[in-house]
């Protein structure tokens, strides 16, 4: 049977000790999982060893840790794939999660941090008057758009490694925003506009996410936190919801800098996302930032003449028409993965590194293609 | 090897020399250039934000122009770029329907988005289209000496799938491998996969400099002489706002960032000034240090 080593990260905070790391070997098959691995040593090694752990199936969310670097569920990670992606020589490196503060060893409070930030966007249903005489009837499509947040095992990973919580500690998080738009999803919550009221208005809301994708690789089952993030923030707009932190201003200045320019203005886009160059709001703002302006005019990265003139502007009539046609539907297309899922590739149509046909001739035989009919592309 | 080149909103915006030193090393590289300068913006994930169709119509917009040059492929020079794409083009690619819907609003142009583009960023197309041994055989001056931290970029990185991110092309190394056939010393540091912070800097002001800021500490804490980022945006956090940053977490930085064609460019000849190394906010002072030295032994 195969030998792994264990690399774990040990703290005990009551103690007064530093953390420290600490090797162990153990025999397992490949196939095992880091958990069976860290219960093993608990069990034969060294039984002072903290872990909380209990489904041993990645339904319970109880087992996350840090492996390698990266937010996991240890039951679901095989010691051979983590051994096989080891940046220490085939050492599987085991820490406690990140942003919670230890109770021992790969053990963090989830209350401190977790759990405070999930009630704090009122988990739970709020629907409007009276409720009907049998069940809810509701779209199916609507249902299963909040499956995917509601897939949530409540294991911290996304929190662990949330980079805004990282610098901002207050962020509500992750976690907590997909659940709340588990709840703006959802036809039968009749408290939509108060929710994203609430989410938007907050300074540690939906607009202090960084959009730095770590919860979605985080996550282990599918959530896609800041996907559901996003949501939040377009419902927002949609619902005519103007934060007092310039979310909704920034999204929409910068649209409307490219319906304007084609190509993003950055000189615009900063007073713009304020309000306007003369507002109120903006001034303090630009003051605060006339340091940077200055030296970026002394150091020639831009001149006054671009700052004010775009010189771009003209070669984009035909992007402004196309933006105010698309902005003017009343409901734009709005495509869901999770619900639609993938067609399957069509032969032929795909790039693998290297090829040399040209872009133009696999657009000429594809017209070709037209030409004698479309082909239906098969679905999964 | 002819590429359709989409250089992006800021590289001709505020990061100029982005764009002047990708335009000075391509030839190096045998690059032919075709530059798509009627595209729009790809909205950097703030229109997807906004409106979707809107998003995802701007992008098969562009490209369906890179299909219609002779180029083998589609090349970005911007991780904000690449990732806000492929989010748009995973959706394209992924339901005919909705392709084709999307499709009807560029119709106006005679154009039409044909599934499959292949949009790679530069640093992508080094390593897979172009091969390190032939970067390699075109160094002039290895960067010997020169600690250098790679600084990729969220969108560059995840999410993995979309990003063709794993065994097969582990492109979350390839910037290290870049910094190694061009013979500087990769320094790895906590920073090197976090985000720069420049997506809050208008709703965050604090918790975004404080994100900058903690990284290029972080890299002086491991002794890089500078970090390379293939994002414009990220240089704007962590050069641009560098000051600011050193206001906010309390320290002196003076950490130089250099865009990556800023780094290829010294490694086959070019110099700092050549670069458009003046226009950075944080002089890149080890850098030309460096340089100078090269070329006084060469001497």
């Amino acid at each position: 049977m195969p030998e792994f080593t264990l690399k774990i990260r040990r703290f005990l905070p009551e103690s007064g000790e530093a953390p420290y790391w600490q090797e162990y070997r153990v025999e397992l098959d490949g196939h095992q999982s880091v958990l069976e691995g860290i219960l093993k040593v608990r069990a034969v090694q060294d039984g002072t060893l903290g872990i909380r752990c209990s489904c041993r199936a990645a339904i319970c969310g109880s087992c996350g840790v840090r492996i390698n670097g990266k937010p996991r569920l240890a039951c679901n990670t095989h010691l051979e794939f983590a051994a096989g992606h080891s940046q220490e020589d085939g050492m599987v490196v085991v820490e406690p999660m990140g942003n919670m503060p230890v109770v021992k060893d790969l053990i963090v409070d989830m209350e401190a941090v977790h759990w405070k930030k999930i009630r704090r966007v009122t988990p739970w249903l709020l629907p409007e008057g009276e409720p009907p005489e049998r069940e809810y009837v509701v779209p199916h499509e609507a249902m299963v758009d909040v499956t995917q947040s509601m897939a949530c095992i409540q294991c911290g990973a996304c929190v662990s490694d949330c980079l805004s919580m990282e610098v901002d500690p207050l962020f509500i998080g992750p976690a907590a925003l997909a659940k709340s738009y588990r709840f703006v999803g959802d036809p039968r919550d009749g408290q939509h506009y108060e929710r994203l009221k609430d989410v938007a208005e907050d300074p540690h809301g939906i607009y202090d996410c960084t959009h730095c994708f770590n919860c979605i690789d985080a996550c282990p089952k599918g959530v896609a936190p800041m996907s559901q993030i996003m949501r939040l923030r377009r419902a927002a707009g949609n619902q005519g919801i103007e934060d007092r932190n310039n979310g909704h201003r920034h999204e929409t200045a910068f649209v409307d800098n490219i319906e304007r320019n084609g190509l993003l203005h950055e000189a615009d886009l900063l007073p713009d996302s304020y309000g306007g160059k003369l507002h109120p709001r903006a001034v303090p703002e630009l003051l605060s930032s006339l340091p940077v302006i200055t030296t970026a005019l002394a150091r020639g990265k831009v001149t006054p003449r671009k700052a004010l003139l775009h010189p771009h502007r003209r070669h984009y009539r035909e992007v402004r028409k196309l933006i105010q046609s698309v902005e003017s539907k009343e409901e734009p297309l709005e495509l869901n993965l999770y619900i639609t899922g993938y067609e399957d590739d069509v032969e032929g149509t795909e790039h693998e590194a290297g090829e040399t046909a040209t872009m133009r001739e696999d657009f000429e035989a594809d017209s070709q293609n037209v030409a004698s009919g479309p082909q239906k592309e098969p679905n999964r | 090897m002819r590429v359709a080149y989409w250089p992006g909103c800021v590289s001709r915006g505020f990061t100029p020399e982005l764009h002047g030193a990708m335009a000075k090393v391509a030839p190096l590289l045998d690059l032919e250039l075709l530059e798509l300068d009627r595209a729009a913006c790809c909205g950097a994930g703030v229109i997807a934000e906004h409106n979707q169709e809107l998003a995802d119509t701007l992008n098969a917009r562009t490209f369906a122009l890179a299909q219609r040059t002779d180029g083998a492929l589609m090349m970005n020079i911007c991780s904000t770029c690449q990732g806000s794409m492929s989010e748009c083009q995973e959706r394209l690619d992924a339901n005919q329907d909705y392709r084709e819907q999307i499709n009807d609003n560029l119709q106006g142009e005679g154009l039409h988005y044909q599934r499959g583009v292949v949009n790679k960023n530069l640093a992508w197309l080094l390593v897979e289209d172009m091969g390190l041994d032939e970067l390699r055989s075109r160094v002039k001056r290895p960067l010997e000496n020169l600690r250098v931290g790679p600084f990729y970029g969220c969108y560059l990185v995840r999410p993995a799938d979309r990003l063709g991110i794993g065994d097969a092309h582990p492109r979350d190394t390839y910037l290290h491998l870049i910094i190694e056939a061009l013979g500087g010393t990769v320094i790895d540091y906590a920073g090197q996969y976090k985000c720069c912070g420049f997506p809050i800097i208008t709703m965050n002001k604090e918790a975004s400099l404080k994100q900058a800021g903690r990284h290029l500490g972080d890299a002086i804490e491991a002794d890089a002489d500078c970090l390379v980022t293939p994002c414009p945006l990220c240089h704007l956090n962590l050069d641009l706002q560098q000051p600011q940053a050193e206001r906010v977490i309390g320290r002196d930085l003076g950490m130089p960032v250099l865009h990556l064609p800023q780094l290829l460019g010294l490694a086959l000849g070019l110099s700092p000034r050549e670069l458009g190394m003046s226009k950075h906010v944080v002089r890149p002072t080890s850098v030309i240090d460096w340089s100078q030295s090269v070329v006084a032994e060469a001497a």
